[in-house]
């Protein structure tokens, strides 16, 4: 590791970047995953895309709450099990502080329609968010040539969004064909060289 | 002893959600309200409110939440804590055998697999995120086109391109539409 990306890589920018995404990320896991993605991978460039997504398909496969397990395998990936617990409080104290004190005066915040106002129109922007990044992570497969991901990607959508197949059902069968696309492309390569 | 009971509640709550997000609810319901009876009803619903009203996965918001009315801040960190065991147990053993062995061919494979899924997990939870913005119901079969909120419509297209061709901050972006909408309600509060 060059000595330049060790300076990069630091234990207070690694909690500072967890809290900041998990203070102000509203709509969980599936929107502060992509926003983990655009600060570690597009802007920090502590890890490559990639490896951002294997490590959000671990964390997917793991019970518990998909945003503290992607912190927890992000944290462990660039410093190790310190990173990983440092990541998982960055994460965690937001939410704990916050509902702590909001559950002393939740009556108030429910009934503002003012308070409602805001949150709505955030939900565009969160909405705005989740399409540039689906965008970015679609052009990406394509821009590679991986049109074989791209035919999984939505048959994968349309078994859980049309036919609401339970995630855990759809991690295995995605194992799966992953083994299966290797063995046969191996397959393939190996009757080549015979030729 | 509560905090022991806290503590119990919550990590087969951690234990059992898979999934994530929503799909944890009747499991938090369950525990929270039908065996503990730590909350009514009603104020399981206000819960599942506060908790999209708030950042954070709602399986911690619960568990703090839950925590501090029944046995205060304190109880709050047990619950919290409780809740993330499971998960960082297990990935911490998934995480070894990961960085371990993600060279190997048969992992790399598995992976290739998996990688799509996740693209095509958020692109189906956004969605619903897209649809509730737009039309306020992720009911995609019920909606109609005269629904759409015209003020939602042009915060979204306007945050879409503000990071696609200004590549601004997605938080920024984010707040802007509430500010948005906020200065919307107090205008036709006022009455202009």
């Amino acid at each position: 590791m060059s000595t330049e990306k060790q300076q990069k890589l630091s234990y207070k920018q690694l909690f500072t970047s967890c809290f900041y995404l998990s203070a102000f990320t509203f709509g969980g896991g599936y929107v502060i995953v992509p926003l983990m993605k655009k600060k570690f991978v597009e802007e920090l460039a502590w890890l490559s895309e990639d490896e951002m997504l294997g490590l959000v398909a671990i964390a997917q496969t793991a019970p518990g709450p998909v945003a503290v397990n992607t912190a927890l395998m992000l944290g462990y990936q660039v410093f190790g099990p310190l990173g990983a617990l440092v990541a998982i409080g960055g994460t965690i104290i937001p939410p704990l502080t916050l509902l702590m004190l909001i559950s002393y005066f939740y009556h108030f915040v429910i009934a503002s329609p003012f308070v409602a106002a805001v949150l709505t129109g955030m939900q565009a922007g969160v909405a705005a968010v989740i399409a540039d990044v689906i965008f970015t992570m679609a052009y990406s497969f394509y821009s590679q040539r991986k049109f074989d991901s791209l035919l999984l990607v939505v048959a994968a959508f349309s078994a859980v969004f049309f036919f609401k197949l339970p995630i855990p059902l759809l991690i295995p069968i995605c194992a799966l064909i992953g083994l299966l696309a290797g063995y046969i492309s191996d397959h393939r390569g190996r009757q080549g060289n015979e030729d | 002893m509560i905090y022991w009971e806290l503590f119990r509640a919550f990590f087969k709550i951690g234990l059992f959600a898979i999934g994530g997000g929503y799909a944890t609810l009747p499991l938090i319901q369950q525990e929270c309200v039908e065996a503990y009876a730590w909350l009514s009803l009603n104020e399981f619903n206000d819960l599942i409110t506060i908790s999209q009203m708030t950042p954070g996965p709602i399986a911690i918001n619960s568990a703090s939440f839950v925590g501090t009315v029944i046995a205060g801040p304190l109880g709050a960190i047990v619950a919290t804590l409780a809740c993330i065991l499971p998960a960082c147990l297990i990935l911490s053993c998934l995480a070894y055998f990961y960085f371990k062995y993600r060279e190997l061919d048969f992992i790399r494979r598995i992976l290739n697999g998996l990688r799509p899924m996740v693209l095509a997990l958020i692109a189906s939870a956004g969605v619903g995120i897209i649809s509730t913005a737009l039309f306020g119901t992720n009911q995609l079969k019920t909606v109609s086109l005269n629904q759409i909120n015209y003020l939602q419509l042009a915060s979204f297209c306007l945050g879409f391109y503000l990071l696609r061709k200004k590549q601004k901050d997605p938080i920024l972006v984010i707040f802007l539409a509430g500010l948005v909408s906020g200065i919307a309600y107090l205008v036709t509060l006022a009455g202009v």
